[in-house]
């Protein structure tokens, strides 16, 4: 038989499929895994990359025996929205020493939600001057912790230097509908952005 | 997930670009979160193709996966599984997709949004 006579299971036209994602970003511990766990389809999957002491993920290991690396986890979770359109979202390294994968996350990505934790206001800000900087389109989510002190928005916004045209949201990141909104009010944000025309995204 | 990686707690006994023999530069840049579908023509040879080739073709012919999800199978960083796939794409094996930001007008984009935002909304 000739081979072109086979017929296979799969023969797809990959031009119809495509992944769009989102970055959760925000300090160490602040429930970044919690809320993509939440709202993901499958269990959150860990996938890892290997810098060396020269910053690269890239950068050549062999040979070079007293070069440190350090292994970066990042978590993330999925969302199948249609059979050619699947959403992921994706935990964003805390420390800022991982911010080498930082760069790989952001582009092409819809936008960024920084969870920021009201004990520890200061842990974000590294994550909202990234996004700014960056242009990215992003929201600010107060995960509200068991017996953490629940401030009024103005306040929060104050704290955080949060400029007004991003939206501050409270959730509670471990319960699914909380998390939900939170995604649901980033896509706003970002097609209330295209539709005014704000240039998004240097990338 | 490779026989015998998932049964020893401390992982895989190989360097992590052992299984590419070194090589760390992809011959092609892969985003993460590209979409990986083997082709027919990876359903037949893969199988030749050695043992993570031919589990990263097995697992994108029963379902469309990204790298990371790759990666994360696999057990390997994602630099590794970036250099095994773009192997496997320049040899015909895998069919990758990432949207390029240039190629997409901006009414494609925000109908794109609109579809996630619904999905998110029926959730």
């Amino acid at each position: 038989m000739h081979s072109s006579d086979y017929r296979y299971p799969l023969d797809p036209d990959p031009t119809r499929i495509r992944a769009a994602k989102i970055v959760i970003a925000g300090g160490f511990g602040v429930g970044k895994t919690t809320l993509v766990g939440a709202v993901s389809e499958i269990e959150p999957l860990t996938t890892e990359a290997v810098m060396t002491s020269a910053g690269t993920e890239h950068d050549d290991l062999s040979g070079v025996p007293d070069k440190t690396t350090t292994t970066v986890a990042m978590d993330f979770g999925r969302i199948t929205v249609a059979p050619d359109l699947i959403l992921y979202l994706f935990g964003a390294p805390g420390q800022t020493r991982f911010w080498f994968m930082w760069d790989q996350l952001q582009r092409g990505a819809i936008g960024a939600v920084v969870l920021a934790d009201v004990r520890r206001l200061p842990d974000s800000f590294a994550s909202i001057d990234f996004f700014e900087n960056r242009q990215v389109p992003y929201l600010v989510a107060v995960n509200c912790f068991d017996g953490a002190p629940v401030y009024p928005e103005a306040d929060l916004r104050e704290a955080l230097t949060i400029p007004p045209h991003v939206p501050v949201l409270l959730c509670d990141a471990r319960d699914r509908e909380s998390a939900k909104s939170v995604l649901i009010g980033l896509v706003r944000h970002v097609i209330d952005l295209h539709q005014r025309g704000v240039p998004v995204g240097l990338r | 997930m490779l026989p015998g990686a998932g049964d020893d707690p401390r992982g895989e006994l190989v360097r992590p670009y052992a299984v590419t023999r070194g090589r760390t530069e992809p011959t092609r840049d892969i985003a993460i979160e590209a979409i990986l579908v083997t082709t027919a023509r990876g359903v037949q040879e893969a199988p030749f193709a050695g043992r993570h080739k031919q589990l990263i073709a097995q697992l994108c012919s029963n379902s469309p996966l990204s790298l990371a999800e790759i990666s994360s199978h696999l057990r390997v960083p994602i630099g590794v599984a970036r250099v095994l796939v773009a192997d496997m794409a320049a040899e015909g094996l895998l069919a990758v997709y990432q949207q390029s930001e240039e190629e997409e007008n901006q009414g494609e984009r925000i109908e794109m949004l609109e579809r996630i935002l619904g999905a998110l909304q029926r959730l």
